[in-house]
């Protein structure tokens, strides 16, 4: 509750609308004890005086009633009329919800459809309805307002309480024999209750703005009496000659309502937990870079990753997601990037092309070498250039990567079209021959088909031929195979492979599977932690690892027909990104680890066989 | 998809009977003796029996609304005895600069909104997102009807650039430029809340999209920000903000009701406004219905737009 206020008050505009919304109610309760003129005495010789006149503050209206008395106690009756309304139509939107969506089946489905009825209707048409057959007065709008406002309510609590009719707290009180008024009462309404006071906050406003229209019509509260609706409505009359009639009311239902949605969304807000985080932040085209200099250049080649840093900062907290990466690539040579989830492996494929999403990402140090061109900071314009036509990428799980509402076709097309200036036909014809190219049956006509409406496999299909729209030179492959079961993932390696070969691509394949690294990669790094503990030849480190963590990474996979060897789990986790040790990341985990191992940087050492350690498992020199 | 039209079509059936049933019960509701409303309190009781007979009144509700519905559906909306002509005509005659009205300010919301809530979004925090992140919070605030008496005195009267009131001028005019010139504040005034909520609503759909994995795969390929903003993102965040736009329809239709009282505009709305204060029923009960039912009819048209766009809802 604390934190909830905290976070409510951390939220200015907020803040703003419950100062501002606290001062009018509390002059709105103050009102009979104020001393002002009587709201109703009319001194026709003081008509439409100017505000700030004698004994007037704010003037008088068209009858010589003193406009701030009448101002204040229609603001006492608009506040209160809109809250009636509210909790009027919380109540029993709240008790048609609860009941609609505990009792399930057939209740549900006939009071909802009742619900979705009122729903049909334009918002005012109803209540204007109501109050033509009710007559105008202020307890029939009060009532229009409220009855219109119930179905948002009933619905909204019908939701939660569905979701909660079936939780486990809820069937153990069956179980224990409790009678459902008592199950409703005790253990669904304290549930509901937050929702219906958020329900409220967001609509009470609505409330207060309908019934000040209604009486603005002449449909609501009937003169004397008035609120600031009749108000606004009695002083149009003379908006030209005297404005301040207008103005004054007119103001205050805009600061009354104003004060009550600002309030209203620093209450959602604060109560939900995805903006607590910020993670509803955009990211932005390219990834934001902090790097005091850029590395010299090491050497040459197709790609050279050198130094690479990033991390991910979120307010005061910096987590080291790449902590110096070094990686080459030659052309037409594929490197397996492997490791845990959180190792930093993805972070450092899209670091190349700027895709890691900033915020939170930022790339704090290195440089990314493509044929001796930094990418690393160059302008977006260029990295777009790039994007897709000399480095291309295939990710993970092509359902969420593919856009689900266009075609394929499109798509690919798409992927063409953005770097070559050719006519929509022959991109469209270029794309079914990619389709072909992928080996997918029947092209022509899957390239009218939606993500959606092909298989896994398909679709990973569909995301090779993305990448290869352009003949790039790099494919950086994002674990392309991880969401695919066994046989799939087999046939899509093989292509892969095949058209490796035949057009002389260079691939960064990463994955988490050594088996996979196996059939592929002519070499491989191996990450943890953000930082690369060994590299070399895939057969030389699947021989001999020299790093215990590739180790024991090795002795995860199962061999088929290996027998009933114990596969052996890591124990521990990786440490957090924000919070690395000192010395080897893997040190707490490493049962060969001693106090050297915690006391500072570790180099990585070897020409073709590099790797992170003090006391590697079989000595890197053994393999060269 | 003319299967999902066909459909869509019938599913409105029960909607409209749902529709007509509730406003004859709600009117059925009225305290009082209608006929002794139409003849006055010196009727005779034999003067008020035989109208009520002639008006079906002395048959039981159920009748009396099957008969009412198998009227509706022949256009006979009953006679509004105010104006002593059939209802329908009425309505119909009013109807078009209504359409006019709500027709405009729903452009303007769903363009507005739609373009304010894009940029909103791609400029998170940035100066524009401020800036229309606080135009929403007023525009959602402001009564229409308090906004309209400022534009007025602004626009019309301070500043003389348009009319006050009215949908063409009184004395010549009548063109097109006449019309927009007095469209221009009510149907602004109009849609200010629904544009304030598409924006709201758009912004926070596409903040959402945004961080979706086929916006990178879009970035990935090389399609540049401007087509990924608002043709990637944008696209998909249209399937939640449709559904808005037309909860906003029906709010623009029935909100035009305060600004064709303050514009004088010679709409729906403002009768109705006429119709309830003379205690004018039937004209109510007609334009109730009519109302309701184009409003059903414009939802129709919305969920087929958001089958056209998102081929994951069709069969």
């Amino acid at each position: 509750m604390t934190l909830f206020l905290r976070l409510l008050f951390r939220n200015r505009l907020a803040g703003f609308g419950a100062v501002v919304l606290g001062a009018i109610v509390v002059l709105a309760v103050l009102t009979p004890v104020l001393p002002l003129h009587p709201p109703n005495a009319t001194d026709t010789a003081n008509r439409f005086l100017r505000p700030l006149s004698e004994g007037h503050w704010l003037g008088t209206d068209h009858l010589g009633r003193d406009l701030l008395s009448r101002l204040l106690w229609g603001t006492r009756l608009s506040l209160a009329v809109g809250f009636a309304a509210a909790v009027i139509a919380a109540v029993l939107g709240a008790a048609i919800g609860i009941v609609a969506g505990y009792a399930g089946g057939r209740t549900d489905n006939v009071t909802m459809r009742g619900v979705d009825m009122l729903m049909a209707f334009p918002y005012i048409l109803l209540a204007l309805a109501i109050v033509a057959v009710l007559g105008p007065g202020l307890m029939n709008a009060l009532i229009a307002v409220a009855v219109v406002n119930i179905p948002f309510f009933a619905r909204n609590i019908r939701g939660v309480t569905v979701s909660l009719a079936h939780r486990e707290f809820v069937d153990a009180a069956r179980l224990s024999g409790l009678g459902h008024i008592r199950i409703l009462t005790t253990e669904v309404l304290p549930n509901v209750v937050p929702v219906i006071v958020i329900a409220m906050s967001t609509t009470i406003g609505w409330m207060i703005l309908e019934t000040a229209g209604l009486s603005f019509l002449g449909l609501g509260s009937q003169p004397p009496q008035a609120d600031l609706g009749s108000m606004l409505g009695e002083a149009r009359g003379a908006l030209i000659t005297a404005p301040h009639t207008s103005v004054v009311p007119g103001v205050m239902i805009l600061l009354i309502v104003m004060s009550i949605n600002l309030l209203g969304d620093g209450v959602r807000d604060a109560l939900d937990p995805r903006l607590r985080s910020g993670a509803l932040a955009r990211p932005m085209p390219a990834t934001l870079v902090d790097r005091p200099a850029p590395p010299p250049p090491t050497g040459d080649g197709l790609l050279r990753i050198e130094g690479l840093r990033t991390d991910f900062r979120m307010g005061k907290r910096t987590g080291r997601a790449v902590g110096g990466v070094d990686l080459a690539l030659a052309p037409g040579e594929c490197v397996g990037l492997i490791g845990e989830s959180g190792s930093g492996k993805s972070v450092t494929a899209l670091s190349v092309m700027g895709l890691v999403p900033s915020p939170p990402g930022v790339i704090s140090g290195g440089a990314v070498r493509l044929r001796g061109e930094d990418l690393v900071g160059a302008p977006y314009a260029r990295l777009r250039a790039l994007r897709g036509n000399k480095v291309a990428y295939i990710f993970q799980d092509p359902l969420s990567t593919l856009h689900p509402l266009y075609t394929i076709g499109e798509q690919l097309a798409e992927a063409i079209r953005v770097h070559h200036p050719v006519s929509r036909a022959d991109a469209h014809a270029r794309a079914v021959q990619l389709l072909d190219d992928v080996r997918i049956p029947n092209a022509a006509r899957r390239a009218g088909a939606f993500p959606h409406e092909l298989s896994g496999g398909m679709r990973q299909r569909v995301g090779i031929a993305m990448a290869l729209a352009n003949d790039p030179d790099i494919i950086i492959a994002d674990e392309p195979t991880t969401a695919l079961d066994v046989t799939v993932q087999a046939q899509v390696l093989r292509l892969l492979d095949d058209l490796r070969r035949s057009r002389g691509l260079a691939i960064v394949f990463i994955t988490h599977d050594f088996g996979v690294v196996a059939q592929l990669c002519d070499r491989v790094a191996v990450m943890y932690a953000g930082r690369i503990v060994e590299e070399g030849p895939t057969e030389a480190i699947l021989a001999a690892p020299a790093h215990p963590y590739t180790a024991r990474l090795i002795a995860c996979v199962p061999e088929l027909g290996g027998g009933r060897r114990r596969l052996e789990a890591i124990p521990g986790l990786p440490p957090a990104v924000d919070a690395l040790p000192p010395g080897c990341a893997f040190a707490p985990r490493c049962d060969r680890a001693r106090d050297a191992c915690r006391a500072g940087e570790i180099a990585l050492e070897g020409a073709t066989r590099r790797v992170r350690c003090l006391f590697p498992v079989a000595p890197p020199e053994a393999a060269r | 998809m003319g299967g999902y039209i066909l459909r869509r079509l019938v599913s409105a059936v029960p909607v409209l009977i749902g529709i007509t049933v509730i406003v004859f019960v709600i009117m059925a509701l009225i305290p009082g003796d209608p006929a002794t409303a139409i003849l006055g309190s010196y009727a005779t009781p034999e003067n008020v029996e035989r109208l009520n007979r002639h008006l079906g009144l002395d048959r039981p509700l159920w009748q009396q609304y099957f008969v009412w519905v198998g009227n509706l559906l022949q256009g006979d909306f009953g006679r509004s005895f105010a104006l002593n002509r059939p209802v329908l005509d009425e309505i119909l005659d009013r109807f078009g600069a209504t359409l006019v009205l709500a027709g405009t300010a729903f452009v303007l919301c769903s363009v507005v909104g739609i373009v304010a809530g894009t940029v909103s979004a791609a400029r998170q925090y940035g100066f524009a997102d401020k800036a229309i992140t606080a135009a929403v919070i007023l525009g959602i605030s402001v009564p229409s009807f308090f906004l309209g008496m400022m534009m007025i005195l602004l626009f019309a009267v301070h500043l003389r650039w348009l009319p006050v009131s009215g949908m063409y001028s009184m004395f010549g005019g009548g063109d097109l430029a006449d019309l927009a010139r007095h469209l221009a504040m009510p149907a602004i005034a109009l849609s200010l809340v629904a544009t304030g909520v598409v924006a709201r609503l758009t912004r926070g759909a596409m903040l959402e999209v945004l961080r979706q994995d086929f916006i990178r795969t879009a970035r990935a390929k090389g399609v540049g920000e401007g087509r990924v903003i608002w043709a990637h993102a944008l696209r998909a965040a249209m399937v939640s903000v449709i559904p808005v736009l037309g909860i906003q329809a029906g709010f623009v239709l029935s909100g035009a009701v305060y600004i064709e009282i303050v514009f004088q505009w010679p709409g729906v709305g403002r009768m109705l406004v006429d119709a309830i204060l003379r205690r004018d029923i039937l004209l109510v009960q007609g334009g109730v219905v009519f109302i309701a039912a184009c409003y059903v009819g414009f939802n129709i048209v919305v969920d087929v737009a958001q089958a056209w766009l998102d081929p994951r809802i069709k069969t």
